[in-house]
């Protein structure tokens, strides 16, 4: 597993409940260390470990925790910058939708050993769309509830209103249902193109 | 304008927002919306084009004729006006002594779309500029992320490193440091003189007092030793009670005595452990690299043991040079 995957549910429970909570709870894997590095490989059963001691310690089951990390990657104040790749995706919520195809390629672009999973975007009509996100081949780590958490930030973050679920598990993919009701339903937080540009 | 103008310019907005159309006398007659914002409050309308935007290759041009001679060829330009930002484009002659110019930012993109406040909406659909800007911003972040990696890397390096040419009870050099350092002192071609220093009477401390006193004392004796020695001498422990200083520099025997003298007399003066005193000294045996026609490591060596053992047989608490045997009566070896 790439150690950014690693290094994002570190950051999620430090940022979000602090270093103790980290420091106690990955001391109990007794892994020889406490800190994830973001441009290392770790074995994927060390992310399932980890998944497994994080959501024992936060009472929280597995998808809602995914789904936590995913909405603290968009919305925290410290992953700033992920957000921003995100939000050149698009310049509205339904084109940011419709950039989720390739956005395997455009993170490959910037890391290439990433391998995050297919995505594949149907229109189903009537604002609502339903997203395939692919079952990974090397591990078991589903990761279609960290997709909804960032699903329903980006909404968010664009200004739109939209339901994000989802929708279980098929043969070799997951399925999320977008549904929008209103792509310009509040003031969403500003992005400005420029590198280092406002973070409103 | 033609008919056929009329109704092919209008396209251009669509297509190319940085373009710019020019009459004849080289005023702006039709202008892209992302050309207009390069100017913010001023409007670009009706300005003489050369008058907003300077041609800096290939060649300066004063008026539509030293523009037009250059219909085709890649521009380089720049705003006359704050920021002076730079821009690359294309000219082409329209037919009536008009042109059309198109603009694009090259390497100045980062700083224009912070500058002008532009969006990806600013942009023709096919342009690639939102994607450069992403491509930018995510080998930025992933490049800062490696780079703190390979300082954590190198800083746990460093200290792998330190550790492993350390001596953990005096803090000295060890062996594996003393060998690195003779090998680049070789490779470097660089003179030196070596000390083989051996404790006397250590032993006794030892069996008498203990091993704690035994390493109380070692450690005094490293102070004493660093304190004798240039910052970039070395002090190496070797052996339990044996170490291998390394004076660089040096090659006349002279100041190396008085050193080595200095040393045994620092050693001899009483070190304390818990109101006890222990009282050592200690021999040396010395050999300078540049009585060597080839200095090699493990000869040195050798020699400066020999030397040692001649100053052992001398009764303890001296420093013996190694004397190289008489050439003319090789290839007896000995020492004097």
């Amino acid at each position: 597993m790439h150690g950014l995957v690693n290094r994002a549910i570190e950051r999620f429970v430090r940022d979000t409940y602090g270093r103790d909570v980290w420091i106690g709870t990955i001391h109990k894997l007794d892994l020889g260390f406490t800190e994830f590095e973001a441009m290392m490989t770790y074995e994927p059963r060390i992310t399932e470990q980890v998944l497994t001691v994080v959501g024992t310690r936060l009472a929280r089951g597995r998808d809602d925790l995914l789904e936590d990390i995913g909405t603290y990657l968009v919305s925290h104040p410290a992953t700033e910058a992920l957000r921003r790749l995100l939000r050149f995706g698009g310049v509205d919520y339904v084109d940011f939708l419709h950039s989720l195809d390739d956005l395997p390629e455009r993170a490959r672009l910037a890391v290439a050993d990433l391998g995050l999973p297919g995505l594949e975007l149907q229109d189903r009509g009537g604002g609502l769309y339903h997203l395939h996100v692919g079952l990974p081949e090397e591990h078991d780590l589903r990761l279609g509830p960290v997709v909804v958490g960032i699903l329903r930030a980006m909404a968010d973050d664009y200004g739109a209103l939209a339901l994000v679920e989802h929708q279980g598990v098929g043969a070799d993919h997951e399925i999320i249902a977008v549904r929008l009701l209103e792509e310009g339903f509040a003031h969403g937080r500003a992005f400005a193109l420029g590198v280092g540009g406002s973070a409103a | 304008m033609t008919e056929q103008e009329r109704t092919l310019l209008p396209l251009l907005a669509g297509l190319c927002p940085m373009h710019a159309v020019l009459n004849a006398q080289g005023h702006v007659v039709q202008a892209g919306p992302t050309f207009a914002k390069l100017f913010g409050a001023q409007p670009a309308l009706g300005m003489r084009f050369l008058d907003l935007i300077e041609l800096r290759r290939p060649h300066q041009a004063e008026d539509m004729v030293t523009l037009l001679a250059c219909a085709g060829a890649r521009l380089r330009l720049r705003l006359r006006a704050s920021p002076h930002t730079a821009l690359k484009g294309v000219l082409l002659a329209l037919p009536g002594g008009g042109a059309v110019v198109n603009l694009s930012f090259g390497f100045s993109v980062v700083e224009a779309v912070r500058d002008f406040g532009l969006t990806g909406a600013d942009f023709a659909a096919t342009d690639l500029t939102t994607e450069m800007l992403y491509l930018i911003e995510a080998k930025s972040a992933a490049m800062e992320a490696s780079r703190k990696l390979n300082l954590r890397l190198q800083g746990a390096r460093i200290a792998a490193e330190e550790q492993a040419f350390t001596d953990m009870l005096t803090g000295l050099r060890n062996r594996r440091a003393l060998d690195h350092v003779l090998d680049r002192l070789m490779q470097s071609e660089q003179d030196f003189a070596l000390l083989h220093l051996d404790l006397d009477f250590f032993k006794q401390v030892n069996d008498t007092l203990g091993h704690a006193a035994g390493d109380h004392v070692l450690q005094e004796v490293a102070q004493r030793l660093r304190d004798a020695v240039r910052a970039n001498d070395l002090i190496a422990r070797v052996g339990g009670d044996e170490f291998v200083i390394l004076l660089l520099g040096m090659t006349e025997r002279a100041p190396v005595r008085d050193l080595a003298e200095r040393m045994i007399a620092r050693l001899e003066e009483a070190v304390l452990y818990r109101a006890q005193e222990c009282r050592i000294s200690g021999s040396i045996g010395i050999t300078l690299s540049c009585a060597y026609d080839s200095p090699d490591p493990a000869r040195m060596m050798a020699d400066a043991d020999l030397a040692l053992y001649a100053a052992k047989g001398l009764g303890r608490g001296c420093a013996r040079f190694h004397e190289p045997p008489d050439k003319s009566v090789a290839p007896l070896r000995g020492i004097a």
